[in-house]
């Protein structure tokens, strides 16, 4: 089948790009990002604790502008997504580390918070529109409780149904796994698989996505490409083959992996 | 949060604050006119982008908004009612009861309307009614707005592509406008009622057709519109400073205490000015 030149675009494409804090706007994290993400991709960029994920993921997302370089989502140059560019910005979904939910809705609530507003739906007819949601995501049966009465590990979840609600192209998911039981962490990778495949929520289209994580282990495999972050650079990696080969320190860090004395970074 | 709303944060200069001592009280001063400037100019930008907001999304997403602009407006006006009935009988007994008997033992039931509508209509009702829809609204809206940015859904809200002006400042600045339009006359009206109560209580011979009488006679159609004014203005800047500080700069939650004393200290400072220039304006009429 031929492609449109839509499906053409790539989803992200940065070259050059640095990228700021969050909270410090003065301060670069990351500097000559080049890094381009292909539709259906599955990304896994690994770093330790502090060295810029979550600020490398927001300027992916659009949530904070860059400092230098250039950024394309889908062929569109972008800074940072402003009113105007509510349509690129639906086409993506973001899982916060923290989930951000709001604590005085319910978990089904915070879920149907972005349809109701973006669709105009009222209370019954957006609980009605995620309930399929809900399902799939096994958040059913504490769709009526706060998240204060919610152990973290749903806050995740809850998070990243929030995300798929607007049923979006691209997925970002800031270290999804960071905090999570054995069993919760099991759902995620097996989620995030089917979702990159084609996912029946979403129609059976194959969603591109990009985590970030402080642990390469769980997502080993043979369909995600690995990055690094790594003295304010970004490393591409290539296949969890060539990250189990890598002799980077860090990356054996990041597998835990037995290292000689003096190798930690 | 990297939209509209952070520019505001970056203007205001957190380092000014933060500056050791100065040497000199004119230096002292000089920072505190500057820092009072900053405040200002954010302020003042944050109302205009609330009201370009109110008048460009009028019609977005109203099945979302409109309910919560209902629920500002219960929290806002209805559910204070009691408290409000409540004030305006004591200040009616205390303020105005007292003032007209005062006034009748010397015979001069002339001023009377002058002064009721002079005091409880153009100044106590709306200021007071301002100060206490701060106090039991405001410092919660700078609450719940502090703690919503430092657990980060204004972040949230932008990943979703809500704007988090229309969806959490709007119908609180709306809900606390009409509230407190609303209970200023409820206010006013209770109190000039059980002002004749206590009057009538201390036998002064005077009769609920020569108080009212006295008191409409005192009032023009000038007190009627800004009264309206003023009430709406108290209540919509009581609204936008406690927004304001509760949502345009990044807090983490150990500051929410510190912007909610700074923000009820600003309301009550905004209203004193704005009392102030409603007070030229009534010199004028």
């Amino acid at each position: 089948m031929k492609e449109t030149p839509e499906q053409t675009k790539k989803p992200i494409e940065m070259q050059g790009v640095s990228v700021a804090a969050v909270h410090e706007p003065d301060f670069v994290v990351l500097k000559d990002v080049n890094w381009t993400v292909g539709t259906g991709d599955f990304w896994v960029v690994g770093a330790p604790q502090h060295s810029g994920k979550s600020d490398f993921l927001m300027t992916a997302a659009g949530l904070v502008p860059l400092v230098a370089g250039s950024y394309k989502f889908y062929g569109n140059p972008t800074r940072i997504f402003d009113e105007s560019r509510l349509a690129d910005r639906l086409r993506m979904g973001f899982v916060f580390d923290h989930s951000q939910l709001f604590h005085y809705l319910t978990v089904a609530e915070n879920v149907a918070l972005p349809l109701s507003y973006h669709q105009n739906l009222g209370e019954n007819d957006a609980m009605a529109a995620i309930d399929e949601l809900l399902t799939v995501t096994q958040l059913k049966p504490v769709a009526e409780v706060r998240p204060p009465d919610l152990a973290q590990s749903w806050h995740k979840r809850a998070g990243l149904a929030r995300a798929l609600v607007l049923r979006p192209d691209i997925l970002l998911a800031d270290n999804p796994l960071g905090a999570l039981d054995a069993r919760h962490s099991f759902w995620w990778r097996s989620f995030l698989e089917e979702l990159s495949s084609g996912h029946a929520w979403l129609r059976e289209k194959p969603v591109t996505i990009v985590v970030t994580t402080d642990d390469f282990r769980p997502w080993r495999g043979d369909r995600p490409k690995f990055a690094l972050l790594k003295d304010h650079t970004f490393v591409p990696l290539g296949s969890w083959k060539q990250v189990q080969s890598s002799d980077e320190p860090l990356v054996k860090e990041l597998l835990a992996a037995p290292m000689e004395a003096g190798q930690l970074t | 949060m990297q939209g509209k709303l952070a520019s505001f944060f970056r203007s205001e200069k957190k380092w000014l604050r933060r500056a050791p001592l100065p040497r000199t009280y004119s230096d002292f001063l000089g920072r505190k006119l500057f820092v009072f400037l900053l405040t200002a100019q954010g302020i003042s930008a944050f109302a205009l982008i609330t009201l370009a907001v109110i008048i460009r999304k009028f019609n977005v997403a109203p099945a979302v908004i409109r309910p919560m602009m209902r629920r500002e407006i219960a929290r806002a006006g209805v559910r204070l009612l009691p408290m409000y009935l409540f004030v305006a009988i004591v200040l009616g007994f205390l303020a105005i009861g007292e003032t007209v008997a005062a006034a009748a033992r010397l015979g001069a039931f002339d001023y009377i309307g002058t002064v009721m509508v002079t005091v409880v209509v153009r100044e106590l009702g709306p200021l007071l009614s301002a100060v206490l829809a701060l106090a039991r609204v405001g410092a919660a809206n700078v609450i719940e707005l502090g703690t919503a940015r430092a657990l980060g859904n204004v972040e949230a809200l932008e990943a979703a592509g809500i704007d988090p002006i229309h969806y959490l400042v709007v119908p609180k600045v709306i809900g606390m406008t009409l509230g407190v339009f609303s209970l200023t006359i409820y206010l006013i009206l209770t109190a000039l009622a059980s002002g004749y109560l206590f009057v009538f209580l201390q036998n002064v011979p005077l009769t609920p057709g020569v108080y009212c009488a006295e008191i409409a006679s005192s009032l023009g159609w000038q007190d009627f519109v800004l009264l309206a004014l003023k009430s709406c203005t108290f209540g919509f800047f009581v609204g936008i400073v406690s927004c304001y500080h509760g949502l345009a700069q990044p807090l983490r939650l150990d500051d929410v205490s510190r912007v909610t004393v700074r923000a009820t200290t600003e309301c009550i400072f905004v209203c004193v000015l704005i009392d102030a220039l409603f007070f030229f304006l009534y010199f004028r009429a």
